[in-house]
């Protein structure tokens, strides 16, 4: 029994290193201004897809949704083992909510066809929302295993996981197909695979051969990576069958009203050196308070 | 605009409970839906799905709700999310409230952006604040709607969301970050029954085994916490945190980069991401104070911050700064506070 399985893998800016630079005047962050990465726990996901495939047998699809540069995270898939990724790219995609980009995700599942089994991270780094995943399953009409920690057995048309609870966990059994969210201490995620890099670090997404090549040659570029299996799946929303209302802003319930860069005033506060002395002296404070016992 | 039934809820709350005993996070959130929903001049709800769990519904009513929605059966008795799923957005569809709110425990992450993708409505997760308030973009003005206030890009920004067009409007919020107002048991409030059609549903997922261990750490209950970050530097280093925390008697935090980066385990972790503390003494050892994890501290009676960085935010709400090494600070802080 071998399994299909669709990887949701995000780009994501690398949130542990803003600074003032990468906010635009409008209050919103400037993307491009911040290196990009490959969304921790999404490489969990993968991760765990790949070792299902090598225990079980199966296919694996890397599907992401971002802008032309995105087409870095097909690249990544495709160099840790994947056999297939497709970007989906398209302005009217963009800015999306977390329920937008679940219905435009949904639409490139179907196009993707039958599968078995969907596995993402728990959460984007730079949302930090967890919603995506249960969105996608919803609009699917699927069941969820979130959090998941290890995979126990998949059989008899059943996937059995072991999830993270507060305090514990569970082992809980789902009719496949159905869609599980990875913790990232699920795994080790595999590095990049040497031959698989050589093999796909030159395949290009036909934007990013139109950026390279310019607009005259692009096309035989196209024709050529073609031919050599290193032509990355580009889709815009027209050729999913999304719906444009339901995408980007236009399909997105939640606006962002308002956002404030974190600003911070200097705060008053005692200054207590490093010294015995120093310390000895806040010690006695706090205990004169009555905040030490 | 579209039109509300002005007979519906103004805010309901998803009343979690783990073998029959309530979360405390439903309780706070019922605190939190009652000033919201008087400045609605609405009514607030209650849903409480489960086996057997009427007798909790006083309970609800005591902490602020008018309507109790019990909906009751067997299939219910553990949570799995396409069941509870179903039953919530069942209780939404006839009460139709303005808001909704649920805990951002795991069930509640597992379970509302499920309801949300159901109702095709808007969810923002994790909030620090909600409020009511205005809101006008460029084709329309909209008053009374949901501010859903919450960090977000690893908390370098602080964003509010609003949802304008849909309802409801939902929003998850963590344990710890809403007040819990006293229970008021003269108040008075109705309970409805409603019919549970689980249609099968409860046999898409089923729970085989569940491990809960007792629960080791308690920082909400800790007046003294002494807390590690990056700057701690490892494992090691939060062996001396530890023994800090162990001479005060109090509890050990840590900040989610040394959570991330495996320095200490999750259940420690202070912060929007984590658990929302106040206690008496907080003592930040090597935190630089990103917004996320100053939201989950900041009421704290008095911060004590040492850092080798004199810029580092923490020291912003700080009450004492110590700028200095904390494997120097901190071992004469045991040192000075046994000699008292």
């Amino acid at each position: 029994m071998s399994y299909k399985m669709i990887v949701l893998a995000k780009q994501v800016p690398d949130t542990k290193n803003i600074t003032g630079d990468a906010m635009k005047e409008d209050g919103t962050v400037n993307r491009s201004a911040l290196p990009a990465i490959f969304n921790p726990e999404d490489l969990n996901a993968l991760e765990m897809a790949l070792s299902i495939k090598e225990r079980y047998g199966g296919h694996v699809t890397v599907l992401s949704m971002g802008p032309p540069r995105a087409a870095e995270i097909s690249r990544q898939g495709l160099m840790r083992g994947a056999d297939d990724a497709a970007l989906i790219c398209d302005r009217r995609a963009a800015v999306a909510d977390t329920l937008a980009t679940a219905y435009t995700l949904s639409c490139a599942v179907g196009k993707l066809g039958d599968f078995d089994l969907i596995l993402c991270g728990r959460q984007a780094i730079d949302g930090d929302t967890a919603q995506v995943g249960p969105q996608l399953a919803g609009k699917l009409n699927i069941p969820q295993i979130t959090y998941v920690e290890e995979i126990r057995e998949i059989a008899n048309g059943a996937v059995e996981a072991r999830r993270y609870i507060e305090d514990g966990y569970e082992v809980v059994r789902a009719r496949l197909p159905a869609l599980l969210t990875v913790v990232g201490t699920a795994n080790e995620p595999r590095p990049p695979a040497a031959k698989l890099l050589m093999q796909y670090k030159k395949a290009r997404t036909p934007s990013e051969v139109k950026t390279e090549a310019g607009d005259d040659k692009a096309n035989d570029e196209i024709d050529k990576l073609n031919e050599r299996g290193l032509l990355l799946k580009e889709w815009d929303i027209d050729c999913i069958g999304a719906d444009c209302l339901q995408c980007g802003f236009a399909g997105s319930p939640t606006h962002v009203m308002n956002i404030e860069s974190v600003v911070l005033a200097a705060g008053e506060h005692k200054i207590i050196e490093p010294t015995r002395e120093g310390v000895a002296d806040l010690v006695r404070e706090l205990v004169e308070d009555h905040a030490l016992g | 605009m579209t039109e509300h039934n002005q007979d519906g809820l103004g805010v309901l709350v998803f009343a979690e409970q783990d073998e029959g005993k309530l979360a405390e996070v439903s309780l706070e959130l019922l605190s939190k839906a009652r000033e919201l929903a008087d400045k609605l001049n609405k009514k607030v709800g209650a849903a409480l799905p489960g086996h057997n769990v009427a007798d909790l519904a006083p309970v609800l009513v005591a902490h602020g709700a008018d309507v109790v929605f019990v909906a009751e059966d067997p299939g219910l008795e553990q949570y799995t999310t396409v069941p509870y799923a179903n039953v919530i957005s069942e209780i939404v569809r006839k009460s139709d409230p303005e808001v909704v709110l649920f805990g951002a425990s795991l069930v509640g992450r597992d379970l509302a952006p499920r309801v949300a993708s159901r109702l095709r409505t808007g969810l923002t997760a994790d909030c620090t604040d909600l409020q009511i308030g205005d809101f006008s973009d460029k084709k329309n003005s909209y008053a009374n709607l949901l501010h859903q206030i919450r960090p977000a890009f690893g908390g370098n920004i602080i964003a509010t969301i609003v949802t304008p067009e849909h309802r409801p409007q939902m929003a998850t919020v963590r344990e710890g970050v809403m007040p819990l107002r006293p229970a008021d048991a003269s108040r008075v409030g109705e309970v409805k029954q409603v019919k549970v059609d689980l249609d099968g549903s409860d046999e898409l997922v089923r729970v085989i085994e569940r491990f809960k261990a007792e629960k080791k750490v308690d920082l909400k209950g800790a007046s003294v916490i002494v807390a590690g970050g990056a700057g701690v530097g490892g494992k090691e280093g939060f062996e001396l945190i530890r023994e800090l925390a162990r001479a005060l008697g109090g509890e050990v935090g840590a900040s989610r980069a040394a959570v991330d980066t495996g320095y200490i385990a999750k259940e420690h972790q202070v912060g929007q991401t984590g658990t929302t503390v106040r206690p008496k003494v907080y003592i930040a050892c090597g935190i630089s104070g990103q917004v996320q994890h100053r939201a989950g501290m900041a009421d704290s009676s008095k911060i004590i911050a040492i850092n080798t960085d004199p810029n580092a935010p923490i020291f912003s709400i700080a009450h004492y700064g110590i700028v200095g090494d904390l494997f120097q600070v901190v071992p004469m802080l045991i040192e000075t506070y046994k000699q008292k």
